[in-house]
């Protein structure tokens, strides 16, 4: 039951059981806990008395969600979305460069 | 019976799926129902005799077939053998694609009928079945000029697939791009065909490569040239980058189950490619130059993959720049595995990227296929493509997430599923050659769980929109596909040493020992 | 030397071929393109099959003793080149009705503003 890597073992079975092991002994710490829960009035947001807006105005949307990150690599992004074009004729050099580049060096060392 | 079967196995497998493909047309006047149940029955039957002979393959050895004689040689009169007729040749790994193939045809045909309504869906039937033979063809052939014929009957069934339906003009921009430069990859592979038969005389896989691995002359400046265009046209049509442009557009048009279709037709590229390298020129090759180009090829296309998905917006896109990266870790596994090779064996950490590499194949068409069907299911029942107006479907698609999330621990390399499997194999193996390339290649997989994280946060996690209040339930087959995908993964995942052992190590066995592969088709001559 | 005037036509017609796909903006002239390149490659496919003073490789056609095979040119590449030509006319239908299409919903034909898939 077990995978034989490079570096040492890897068996999905025991794993799981200790994961469902760790997860009983957390559901039942869970389960010790306070028991008073209401339902109904208790559940909306409390915005200091205003009104709830729609949910439609407070929905992140997708694009959004990773703004930091993408904002902290902003040079990268710059240039890679430029390499993007979208024009056919620069898929076509791309191919035509790399097969260049693969005949510089796997022939010429050989034959210089 | 079953003997007759099994004798005839390789050429009844290319030959069903392309009899129904011509038959379909004429029964769609008649019924619909009867055309998808013909379609059903031979993806079926394709399936059963796969399933057959791969299981003989794996036990007996190499198989060849040839076309209408004995076998591949004719005696000229001076007693000189030469091998010329046409030959299917099974071993193990084209095994190991081939099961691949007719079981993402099986999934994807159950899908497809949930998915493909209004006129003219007689045709795409035809065109499915005849993207089936192209890839199984390109699997099981013996020379370089049937390798050329089933990769156009591929890419032209596959262009016109992508652009089925024209929604407002994207569609067909996706699949001009596709087939100009499909084309444009055939023909240099026709090229250096006409240069290796031009040099040798030969169009045999087995010969040429019992040619160019002799010990007096071998590899020539011609046979290297050749060599060069075969590399650029098979590792453009596998999508590694930087050619991998067309990849994200095609894959992000494709209706449905097309796009999981089109994955295992990439992947099919990708096994030319390693036939090439392994078979055909085998160690006359420098080694390390070789292996260190396939090596900078997996890690520029994981990094490219990885870093551009997490800036779209375009649900299908954004799998498909996954996809890319999926590619380049198999690169990258095949590459170490190459650098290490010297005279038919390998070292023990060499043939571990190996196994690693080949078992991702598998892998990584089942998970990227899972998550392509989950968003088809998506874009069927909202009609919206954009992650900006999308949002809090967990409510109504209840079974279409938990397969969504299965698809993101899977592609993430998450343990306990099959992505870890394969990736576990891959990071311990590359680490030895530099420890650069593991650090790199870990580090894709956590952004990779941080972009399939973002559509799982976006479109299904928040509160319900009331734009997208009252969809439909999704259908039934639909659940059924993702269903036996899923339970596969999870197989995968709990008994991964099952696969290893059984499927992926005769695989390995076979691509690496070119020797047999040569002396059972020269017999030795 | 004159024998090798055709492989040197064969390297400018595929030069010329892929310049024309790399440079051109109209989608018609591209398709040009693509039509240039295979026939490149079919003339260089049939140029491999010459052997000096040969002659057509049907048996029943020749005069008394020539030597066979090497009296003849070689028929494999001329197979070969069939099936290319045939595949070479179906890639080009189905390219011509794609931009008959492209052409009706986009209103242009120039690659440069044919960009709504990009990045």
């Amino acid at each position: 039951m077990t995978l034989d890597t490079f570096g040492g073992y890897w068996s999905p079975l025991v794993w799981l059981l200790a994961f469902i092991v760790t997860f009983l002994i957390g559901y039942i710490i869970w389960g010790l806990g306070e028991k008073r829960h209401k339902t109904g009035e208790q559940l909306k947001p409390f915005i200091s008395g205003l009104a709830e807006p729609s949910k439609k105005d407070v929905h992140i949307q997708g694009g959004n969600v990773y703004w930091g990150f993408t904002e902290s690599l902003k040079e990268y992004y710059k240039y890679a979305t430029k390499m993007h074009t979208g024009i056919l004729n620069d898929y076509i050099l791309w191919f035509i460069g790399i097969a260049a580049i693969f005949f510089l060096v796997i022939i010429l060392p050989g034959v210089l | 019976m079953i003997d007759t079967l099994l004798t005839h196995a390789p050429i009844l497998i290319i030959a069903a799926p392309l009899l129904t493909a011509f038959i379909l047309p004429l029964i769609d006047k008649v019924s619909t129902k009867g055309r998808n149940i013909l379609a059903l029955c031979a993806v079926v039957f394709t399936l059963i005799l796969v399933v057959m002979l791969a299981q003989d393959v794996i036990e007996n050895g190499i198989r060849i077939y040839t076309l209408g004689g004995e076998n591949a040689h004719m005696a000229l009169p001076s007693g000189y053998h030469v091998p010329v007729r046409i030959t299917l040749v099974v071993d193990a790994l084209s095994a190991f694609m081939v099961i691949i193939s007719s079981l993402i045809s099986f999934v994807g045909l159950l899908y497809s009928f949930a998915h493909v309504k209004g006129e003219g869906t007689g045709k795409f039937y035809t065109l499915f079945l005849l993207m089936l033979v192209g890839m199984l063809g390109m699997e099981m052939t013996g020379d370089l000029f049937n390798l050329f014929v089933f990769l156009e009957i591929l890419s032209i069934s596959s262009a016109a697939l992508v652009a089925f339906y024209i929604r407002k003009g994207q569609p067909i921009e996706a699949s001009i791009k596709f087939i100009i430069i499909s084309s444009l990859a055939a023909l240099f592979v026709l090229f250096a065909t006409g240069l290796l038969y031009g040099e040798y005389n030969l169009l045999n896989m087995g010969a040429l490569a019992s040619e160019i691995n002799s010990q007096t002359g071998g590899l020539t400046l011609v046979s290297q040239f050749a060599f060069i265009l075969l590399l650029a046209s098979f590792s453009l049509k596998a999508g590694s980058a930087p050619m991998h442009m067309w990849l994200p557009d095609t894959y992000g048009e494709a209706p449905g189950a097309i796009s999981m279709f089109l994955v295992a037709g990439t992947q099919a590229s990708l096994y030319a490619l390693l036939r090439v390298i392994f078979t055909i020129y085998n160690t006359a090759l420098d080694t390390s130059i070789i292996g260190g180009l396939l090596i900078i090829l997996g890690l520029v296309s994981i990094f490219i993959g990885v870093t551009m998905a997490l800036i779209q917006i375009d649900l299908k896109r954004l799998i498909g720049y996954a996809a890319v990266a999926e590619v380049g870790y198999i690169l990258l596994a095949v590459g170490v595995g190459f650098f290490e090779l010297a005279q038919g064996e390998l070292s023990e950490y060499g043939l571990k990227a190996l196994q690693g590499g080949i078992f991702h194949i598998f892998n990584d068409v089942l998970d990227i296929g899972l998550l392509f069907l989950v968003a088809g299911a998506i874009i069927y029942l909202t009609k919206e493509t954009n992650l900006n107006k999308l949002g809090g479907l967990a409510r109504s698609m209840k079974y279409s997430s938990f397969f969504f999330l299965i698809g993101l621990v899977a592609v993430a390399g998450l343990p306990p599923l099959n992505g870890f499997a394969s990736k576990i194999l891959i990071y311990e193996a590359i680490y030895k050659v530099s420890p650069l390339l593991s650090i790199i290649a870990i580090l894709a997989s956590i952004f990779m769980l941080a972009i399939f994280v973002k559509i799982f946060y976006s479109v299904f996690m928040g509160p319900q929109l009331p734009s997208l209040s009252n969809i439909p339930k999704t259908p039934l087959l639909m659940l059924t596909s993702m269903a036996i995908l899923s339970g596969i993964m999870i197989f995968f995942g709990l008994f991964p040493d099952y696969i290893v052992d059984h499927l992926v190590t005769p695989a390995v066995n076979a691509l690496v020992d070119n020797f047999t592969y040569i002396t059972s088709i020269t017999g030795g001559i | 030397m004159i024998y090798n005037l055709p492989f040197y036509a064969v390297i400018i017609i595929i030069a010329i071929g892929l310049y024309i796909i790399a440079f051109k903006r109209n989608l018609i002239k591209i398709a040009m393109g693509i039509t240039i390149i295979q026939s490149g490659v079919n003339l260089f496919l049939i140029t491999l099959g010459y052997r000096k003073d040969g002659l057509a490789p049907i048996f029943t056609h020749l005069p008394k003793d020539t030597p066979i095979p090497n009296g003849m040119v070689l028929p494999v590449p001329q197979a070969l080149t069939l099936t290319s030509i045939v595949i070479g006319v179906a890639v080009l239908a189905l390219i011509l009705s794609f931009i008959i299409v492209l052409f009706r919903e986009y209103g242009t034909l120039d690659t440069y503003k044919m960009r709504r898939l990009k990045e």
